[in-house]
Formats: C-alpha cells, sequence, structure tokens
C-alpha cells in the first residue's frame, strides 16, 4: 500500500512540476537554480525554510504575479545583491503585496534573490499558517532575527505601517500612516541599504469599508475589515487588479542607532516621503486599476 | 549554623590573593590550577555518571548524590550525602577542591514542589556557601535553554540576554530558573570564583528527561499544524561542553546547542517513528487528564515545546569556550533508543 501511495504522490508532483514549468517557463527552474540558500546539514535554513515547499510556494506567488495580478516591475536593478532592507507600503487587507514583492525579487531582479518578510507574532500562535510562513522562509518579527538575517547578506522586507497599514479603509487608500522607526534602527546599525518600495493595485483588491474593532478586540485579531465583496460569489478572492511594484534607488543612513527618537524619525520622513511620492507618481501614470 | 560568619570570611578573603587558602582547609599538596580535584554533584544521575567517567581520567573526582553509585570506577570517591546536609562541608573541609560541577538538580514533574524547590534552591544555595567559603575557584552550573521558554514571540535563536521567561506558563521551570539566577548572582558577588552557567538544548542520548522521554515514544504525537524548529544535543557534547567549562579562566552564561536545528517532524522521521498529529485544545485536555490520572509523565503546559521555538544562539560558547558539537544530528537522535535494552 505504501509503495503505491508513494507512487501516486510522484506521479502527482512530477505532473504539477510539468504544468508548472508550462505555465511559467524553463526560467523559473533555472532562476530556483541559481537563488541563494542558506541551507545547514539537516536541509532546512536555521529558520525553517524548506526548499521544497519553498518551490511551490515561489511557484504560486509566480503565478498569481504573472497571471493574475500580471504585476508591471520598475526599478529592478535598484535591488543590490548583498543585504538590503525593502521598506514598502503596505494594503490590500491580506498580505499579498509581500507575496508579489517577493515573487518580483525571485522573477525579476538579477540575480534573483529569495525574500524573507517579518511576520506578526500572532501568526505563530495559528496552526498551519505557523507552519507554512516558517516552511516558506518568513520569521517572526523580532528585532533579532532581522538582525540575523541582514548579517547573512539576506533581503528582508518590512512595512513600517505594520498592521494598521495593510486594514486601511478604501476612503484612505495610499495614504501612509505612520512608520515605526525600528527598520530605521535596523539599518543603521547593520549598514544595510534601504530600497523603498511603491506597491500600487493592491488598495483596490479588497474594498475595506471600516474596521470592526469590537469584534477584532475578541477574535484577538490586529483589525477585523468589513469587506462587502465577501458576500459576493467568489469575493473572498482578491479583485483581479494590475499590480505595479516600483523600486527606488537604495538610501543609505548613518549616524547612531540609538539615537532619540526625534533623530530618527527624520531620518525615517526621509524614507516615508520618497515612498509617497513614488506612490503618487505610480498613480498619475496608472491609467486603470485593472490593466 | 554559622552562615553568617562564613560568608563574611568568603567575601573579605575574595579579595586576598588565593595563596591564602582558608585554614580548615589547607593542605600540604596543593595542585596547580587544571589538576585539582573536582566535585561533582548529581553524580549517580545518567549524565552525572558520564561526566565522572570523563573527568576521572584526568582528574581526582569526588562524586556526591544521595543515590549509590554501584558501577562507579574505582579511584572515584563517591559520598553518598544530600546536598542540604551538614556533611556535605566534610568533604569541602577534606581536601582542597578545585572545581564543583553543579549537576544534581531534580526535574521529577511528580515529586512535590516544596520537595523540589527544597532540593534544587535550598540545597544550590548551601553548596554555593561552601564554594564561597573554601575559595574554590570554579563552579560549572548546568542550567538549560528550556529556562528561556517557547514563546510565539521568541527570536529564532535566543542569546544569553535573553529574559528567562520559562516559568510564565510552566510552573515546573520556576526552581531551574531560580538556580540559574542564584548562579548569575553568585558570578557577581564572588568574582574570585570562575562561575559558568552552561544552558545545553534537550539532552538526548542514556539521559530520561521530557525530551528523550517523549522521542522514545512509540507513536510520537504532534500538534496538528506546528511543526516547530528543534534543537537537540546529545549527552557526550554536554560532558565535551563542561570540559570546555573547566578550563581556567573560563567565566560566563553559555548557550550549549547540539548540531543544526531541524524541524520535529524530519526529527520523528530520522527516528522512523509513527507519529499522529492532534490538534492542540484536545491535546491539552486529553494531557492534562491523563496526567492527572497520572497515566502520562509530561505535564500539559510542556506541549508548548511542540508548539513554539525555543532555540538558542551558541556562537559565545563556539568562540569563547572553544566548544563545538561532534555528535551528528542522526546519532544524536538516535541515541534515545540505544539505551533502552
Amino acid at each position: 500500500m505504501a509503495p503505491l501511495a508513494r507512487r501516486l504522490i510522484d506521479s502527482a508532483t512530477s505532473s504539477v512540476d510539468d504544468w508548472m514549468t508550462s505555465k511559467l517557463g524553463e526560467e523559473f527552474n533555472a532562476r530556483l537554480a541559481r537563488v541563494p540558500l542558506n541551507l545547514t546539514a539537516t536541509g532546512v535554513d536555521p529558520f525553517g525554510m524548506d526548499p521544497q515547499w519553498t518551490k511551490y510556494a515561489l511557484a504560486s506567488v509566480a503565478l498569481l504575479h504573472r497571471h493574475y495580478f500580471r504585476t508591471e516591475v520598475f526599478g529592478a536593478e535598484h535591488v543590490p545583491s548583498s543585504r538590503v532592507l525593502l521598506i514598502a507600503n503596505h494594503s490590500g487587507q491580506i498580505p499579498i503585496d509581500a507575496a508579489l514583492i517577493g515573487a518580483a525579487l525571485f522573477m525579476d531582479v538579477e540575480p534573483p534573490r529569495f525574500m524573507r518578510a517579518m511576520v506578526e507574532k500572532w501568526t505563530q500562535t495559528l496552526p498551519f499558517v505557523s507552519l507554512l510562513f516558517s516552511r516558506v522562509g518568513q520569521v517572526v518579527g523580532v528585532p533579532d532575527n532581522a538582525k540575523h538575517l541582514l548579517k547573512n547578506e539576506e533581503a528582508l522586507l518590512v512595512f513600517p505601517e505594520g498592521t494598521r497599514g495593510i486594514s486601511k479603509p478604501f476612503s484612505k487608500r495610499y495614504q501612509l500612516v505612520d512608520f515605526g522607526l525600528g527598520f530605521m534602527r535596523l539599518a543603521i546599525e547593520t549598514r544595510t541599504p534601504i530600497v523603498p518600495v511603491a506597491v500600487i493595485g493592491g488598495e483596490e483588491q479588497y474594498i475595506s469599508l471600516g474596521n470592526f474593532e469590537a469584534l477584532a478586540k475578541v477574535l484577538k485579531m490586529p483589525s477585523f475589515p468589513i469587506l462587502p465583496q465577501l458576500l459576493l460569489p467568489f469575493g473572498a478572492l482578491p479583485l483581479p487588479t494590475r499590480y505595479r511594484i516600483y523600486f527606488g534607488e537604495p538610501m543609505r543612513f548613518g549616524g547612531d542607532p540609538d539615537d532619540d527618537d526625534a533623530v530618527i524619525e527624520e531620518k525615517v520622513y526621509v524614507v516615508k516621503a520618497t515612498i509617497q511620492s513614488m506612490l503618487n507618481r505610480g498613480l498619475k501614470a496608472r491609467k486603470s486599476i485593472f490593466f | 549554623m554559622n552562615t553568617r560568619t562564613n560568608g563574611q570570611v568568603s567575601t573579605d578573603g575574595g579579595r586576598l590573593p588565593r595563596s591564602e587558602p582558608p585554614p580548615s582547609s589547607q593542605k600540604p599538596a596543593v595542585r596547580p590550577r587544571g589538576e585539582g580535584t573536582i566535585l561533582v554533584t548529581g553524580a549517580c544521575g545518567r549524565l552525572g555518571k558520564q561526566v565522572v567517567r570523563m573527568l576521572h581520567r584526568e582528574r581526582t573526582v569526588v562524586g556526591v548524590d544521595r543515590r549509590p553509585f554501584p558501577d562507579k570506577p574505582k579511584d572515584v570517591r563517591h559520598e553518598q550525602v544530600d546536598i542540604r546536609r551538614k556533611k556535605l562541608k566534610d568533604i569541602f573541609r577534606s581536601e582542597p577542591i578545585e572545581a564543583v560541577v553543579h549537576l544534581g538538580i531534580m526535574h521529577n514533574p511528580r515529586v512535590s514542589q516544596a520537595e523540589h524547590h527544597s532540593w534544587n534552591v535550598a540545597g544550590f544555595q548551601k553548596l554555593l556557601e561552601y564554594v564561597a567559603q573554601f575559595d574554590v575557584p570554579k563552579l560549572v552550573v548546568l542550567s538549560s535553554a528550556n529556562v528561556y521558554g517557547p514563546q510565539p514571540d521568541n527570536a529564532q535563536f535566543l542569546t544569553e540576554e535573553a529574559p528567562l521567561l520559562g516559568g510564565a506558563r510552566f510552573g515546573e521551570i520556576r526552581d531551574l530558573i531560580e538556580v540559574d539566577m542564584l548562579a548569575q548572582s553568585f558570578f557577581w558577588k564572588h568574582p574570585e570564583t570562575e562561575t559558568v552557567i552552561l544552558r545545553p538544548v534537550h539532552i538526548l542520548g542514556g539521559v530520561h528527561n521530557a525530551a528523550s522521554n517523549f522521542l522514545r515514544l512509540p507513536t510520537i504525537p504532534t500538534l496538528l499544524g506546528f511543526d516547530p524548529m528543534v534543537q537537540v544535543i546529545h549527552e557526550t557534547d554536554v560532558v565535551r561542553a563542561i570540559r570546555c567549562a573547566l578550563a581556567p579562566g573560563k567565566r560566563g552564561i553559555y548557550n550549549i546547542a547540539g548540531p543544526d536545528p531541524l524541524p520535529l517532524s524530519r526529527a520523528i522521521k530520522i527516528l522512523r517513528r509513527p507519529s499522529i498529529p492532534v490538534p492542540y485544545s484536545l491535546g491539552k485536555v486529553v494531557l492534562k487528564r491523563l496526567w492527572s490520572f497520572r497515566l502520562t509523565t509530561f505535564p500539559a503546559p510542556e506541549l508548548d515545546h511542540i508548539r513554539y521555538v525555543c532555540m538558542v544562539d551558541d556562537s559565545r560558547a563556539r568562540a569563547e569556550l572553544g566548544y563545538a558539537p561532534q555528535v551528528s544530528i542522526e546519532d544524536t537522535l538516535k541515541s534515545v533508543d540505544a539505551d533502552v535494552r
């Protein structure tokens, strides 16, 4: 029985692999072979990233990236091949923006990068979610983990707006909320260049009318957006908006990482203003939300 | 009891050069550092026996344990005493002790809290008192990485500076945290003694602890949807770390990890055991029930160990102690079966 099951699973995975290759092209496999992964003798990386899981995760986000959201990527040449902090605006109720930035780093940046993102700690208490995040290389958002990754020359994505950013109502779309200061201290301390990233298209995938705070508190969730489209058939799927991802020129900051908040805030403001102006320019250039 | 005066002697005497040992422990042949007698508490535990067997080849070893040591090496002196008893002092008095290796920590969740506390904390305090009074130059305390505790917001690799939060959800670990803290305050109060605190990850091998017993289960339960990264270490690597810590000049707190970490599921696969995933809420209720009927040795809060990460960064031990694990991950895991006969 067991050998039969194994053969079935093997044939299923190989047909999935063939289908993936036909959809994404040989380029996907070539990039997979070239992407630097930091594996140890146990076959996973120290954060629990498993190359098998990662392959399918990358393939699924690459499919979304190419065929569902048809992402346009600008400024991919700005992403260096060494340690880098990607600072982006957060939007879209569920973190598809993170997945698509990851897909862009893998599919469109040369050499291909494997992106690490910091996830909320409460996700670690959720079964399957915590497992999935860990196996595809996403780590718990604590400063020590970020430092560890940057020391290993990884590309780290941070949304300084946090959960306040992702659950913005539609009326506040593309208006950055306050940035946390942690990423700037991290960048200064580890001498990491910051690449500002503007993501356009996420705010329209789910139209949020507001936040049901009382319910969020009861469910111990960071927010509970009110999304009327969930009532429609297939409404759980995000709308197929066209994503546009702009990578800005790397910014470097010096000084003391333990400086007063006021000093750090000024530097953070420079990054925030850069992203906001990239967003504004991108929105002006956009002719259609869906095409 | 002359605790007060003793304490005073040791704090004053500590600033004097070491050539002036307390009069009571004066013996003509004081051997140079690195060759003197080592006192090992908990010498009859499975780990203790290994430590004694490793050390007695090169050094004089005195084992202390309230249990008998039937198959002890011939040149090892074994004192069957309870470390809370006055007789422990006689051992310090009888010959100069160069180092104390404290392994005698009780982790039997079935023994009452009061007995645990008295043994682990009061006993350790006695030991510290004598270490200070007799100017013992080296103290090695075996704590555990469990003092940090598995938490959803743990850094992937905890450094020695991480707070000891293990007691937040799991009361039984509080003793060990207290021992660790006592050793830390001793480290600062008595700079004349080189205090080393070792915090190893889950020890596997012939030892019987929660982690090794868990991996010995015929069918290993896991939590549905959780598969944390885990670190394990073979007992001989722990012994190796203790030997590194005994080298003159080494002091401080060190995390001790074994080979590279791996997901729990992969560890179970290496052991070729069947595993059965159980939803957390169900597992917790069932385990509580089993525990109350004395059908399991695992208290329910220990489930967090197979839910969240509790891993340590051992780079300080590698750099400063010169410690490096030598047993491969496969051999470390399979060692849990080797001893079952």
